[in-house]
């Protein structure tokens, strides 16, 4: 969207902006005594209008070479050949106004008395044009901060937000209800084993609260967090669980948002291994490398199963936490192959989180 | 199917996924000799087989499960067998008493819990003539959430269960207390009145073109004339059905969108 022409009222501005300049134009073509004060001005509020509009479109060839991304080479090369194009169409439209005003009664040997104030004309459209690149640079770079202090703004907001949720909703109370039912039916039939429940589940609990208030914790932390609930949901599943990780030593200590990736470990299980009879696997793959984190969470599912209600609460939150958090530094991806299923996340290692 | 009163054991089945959830209600069962544990599914088509087999009296029957959820179990095994949910979520209660369940039990539950389900069981299995209620299938239709339509349909023949995705079925056709679903060149009949199979249905996807047709309405290749005033559709496939004149009327209205 073009800045100035998306509004009329920036339109007038822009244009009141060139009656200056056009002035300033007619002064100088006035210096050297060969044209009149009339002739100055008849030829300047044409041509400054018509460069107003010139100089409009630099704002396309400065959004097309945005400054962070190309050398300074390239920048000035790019922006020195439209302004010596744009200057050019302008001394030639000078040139031909004053060849037709020259035909006219009242501007007799204008086109020849005009001649040596071409350069000038050449080398005032260079600097102009110039001068609206700079501005729009300007323009682009307030755009720019005020758009990262809005994200910045609803990323706090959502973020609180969905670590309020996070602790409320992901530590689903279905979870509990279904472990407190295993450690019902292990009370008369193996009391230890009951009691070792009681002591997982009290684990996993003790480690999700506060993490609401923190805004990340290492992986590491977020890894035990996972193994604590496995551990529970174990009990539950027996055999059905396989749980492989590969996980790479230097993903470690790398912050994280907290229970961000619990919820897609619950998600595999809830919706994928309790829906198969004989059981399945989970993959936890962690790589860091260059600067991203890479997480997978992959498991098998039965693409059969039936339909349940409220699935994918939890991936929809975390997506948009990291969205919230890291803008496009982040991404997530959802892909079923078969019955494969498979989440994808990237997120920046040096976040200022 | 009678049963003498009094004397026989009261046969049940417990179906649930989770092995310790089971062993809950098999203790409880246990300081009941009236009741004999006929068998133990852990998934939705082994309920399914078991109940068209051995016709238990009273099952126990937990929701979200491997294959078939609860409530596709109930609808594809009828009136004959008493059911008790057993499940962690209460969400799903108003549901399950619209399918005449005779009880819904949260868990964690206690033996006072299962005591009273159990007595409440007993007084509908005491009081069972043939209940002259609405068929479960029908029922389970009715206490379907307004705007959440089938992604599926659960078909049982014999004990083997055919799950349809809507998405596959080509018509409906009614047949006296049957519909007869054709998908992928088969025909399916279940237990169900035409009507609610078409509020079950999504209305944009589904249209009811005759007294006795419902048709998907992807499948429609044409409409054409078909004698002095009625009509035909022809499916993609071929396949010709007849289309009322209201019906021709909602199919015009809808091709004309």
């Amino acid at each position: 969207m073009h800045p100035i022409l998306s509004q009329l009222r920036r339109v007038i501005i822009y244009l009141l902006a060139w009656i200056p300049i056009a002035g300033l134009l007619a002064y100088l073509l006035t210096v050297s005594h060969e044209i009149s004060d009339r002739e100055a001005f008849v030829l300047s509020v044409p041509l400054c209008l018509l460069y107003a509009f010139l100089c409009l479109t630099s704002w396309y060839s400065c959004r097309g070479n945005p400054l962070e991304k190309y050398g300074l080479g390239r920048l000035i090369a790019t922006h020195l050949t439209a302004a010596l194009v744009a200057s050019i169409i302008w001394a030639v439209a000078a040139e031909s106004l004053t060849s037709t005003l020259s035909k006219m009664q009242s501007f007799p040997g204008l086109s020849h008395r005009f001649r040596p104030e071409v350069p000038l004309v050449f080398f005032t459209g260079l600097l102009l044009y110039l001068l609206w690149v700079t501005l729009y640079y300007v323009i682009i770079a307030v755009e720019a901060s005020r758009d990262a202090e809005a994200r910045v703004m609803k990323a706090s907001v959502l973020a609180r937000d969905a670590e309020l949720r996070a602790l409320k909703a992901q530590v689903n109370p279905h979870f509990l209800f279904n472990s407190l039912n295993s450690i019902s039916a292990l009370t008369s039939s193996d009391a230890s084993k009951a009691r070792e429940m009681c002591i997982l589940l009290g684990d996993f609990l003790r480690r999700t609260l506060g993490l609401g208030e923190k805004a990340a914790i290492p992986l590491e932390e977020e890894l035990s967090l996972i193994r604590a609930f496995l551990a529970v949901e174990k009990v539950r599943f027996g055999a059905r669980i396989q749980m492989e990780e590969n996980i790479d030593e230097s993903a470690l200590h790398v912050p994280v948002p907290p229970l961000l990736l619990q919820p897609l470990v619950e998600n595999a299980v809830v919706h994928g291994i309790a829906n198969l009879v004989e059981g399945g696997w989970i993959h936890l793959d962690v790589h860091a490398q260059n600067g991203t984190l890479t997480i997978t969470v992959e498991n098998s599912f039965d693409p059969d199963a039936p339909p349940r209600r409220k699935s994918g609460v939890g991936l929809v939150n975390v997506r948009q936490r990291l969205q919230a958090r890291y803008g496009n530094q982040a991404s997530f991806a959802v892909k079923t192959e078969g019955d494969r299923y498979r989440v994808a996340l990237t997120l920046p290692t040096e976040s200022e989180a | 199917m009678t049963r003498a009163a009094a004397a026989a054991k009261i046969r049940a089945v417990i179906v649930d996924d989770e092995e310790l959830a089971r062993q809950v209600l098999r203790e409880f069962i246990a300081a009941h000799s009236e009741i004999e544990v006929i068998a133990e599914c852990a998934n939705g088509f082994e309920a399914v087989k078991i109940v068209t087999e051995q016709k238990p009296d009273l099952m126990f029957l937990d929701i979200q499960m491997p294959k078939l959820d609860g409530f596709e179990v109930l609808e594809l095994i009828g009136n004959d067998t008493a059911v008790v949910f057993v499940t962690a979520y209460d969400s799903y209660a108003i549901k399950a008493f619209e399918v005449h369940a005779v009880d819904y039990l949260l868990k964690p539950f206690g033996a006072d819990r299962f005591e009273a389900s159990l007595k409440r069981a007993k007084e509908r299995l005491a009081g069972k003539a043939p209940e002259p209620t609405p068929s479960a299938t029908d029922l389970a239709v009715a206490a379907r959430p307004p705007a959440q339509f089938l992604d599926r349909i659960a078909v049982r023949d014999g004990t083997r269960v055919f799950i349809i995705p809507v998405a596959k079925l080509e018509y409906a056709e009614a047949q006296d207390d049957y519909v007869a679903l054709a998908a992928e060149g088969k025909k399916h009949l279940k237990q169900q009145t035409i009507s609610s199979l078409e509020s079950a249905l999504d209305p944009h996807r589904f249209m009811r073109i005759h007294r006795s047709y419902i048709v998907n309405l992807e499948r429609v290749a044409k409409v054409e004339p078909y004698g002095k005033d009625s009509h035909i559709a022809v499916l993609a496939n071929g396949t010709q059905l007849p289309v009322s004149r209201a019906g021709y009327a909602r199919l015009r209205a809808f091709l004309d969108r």
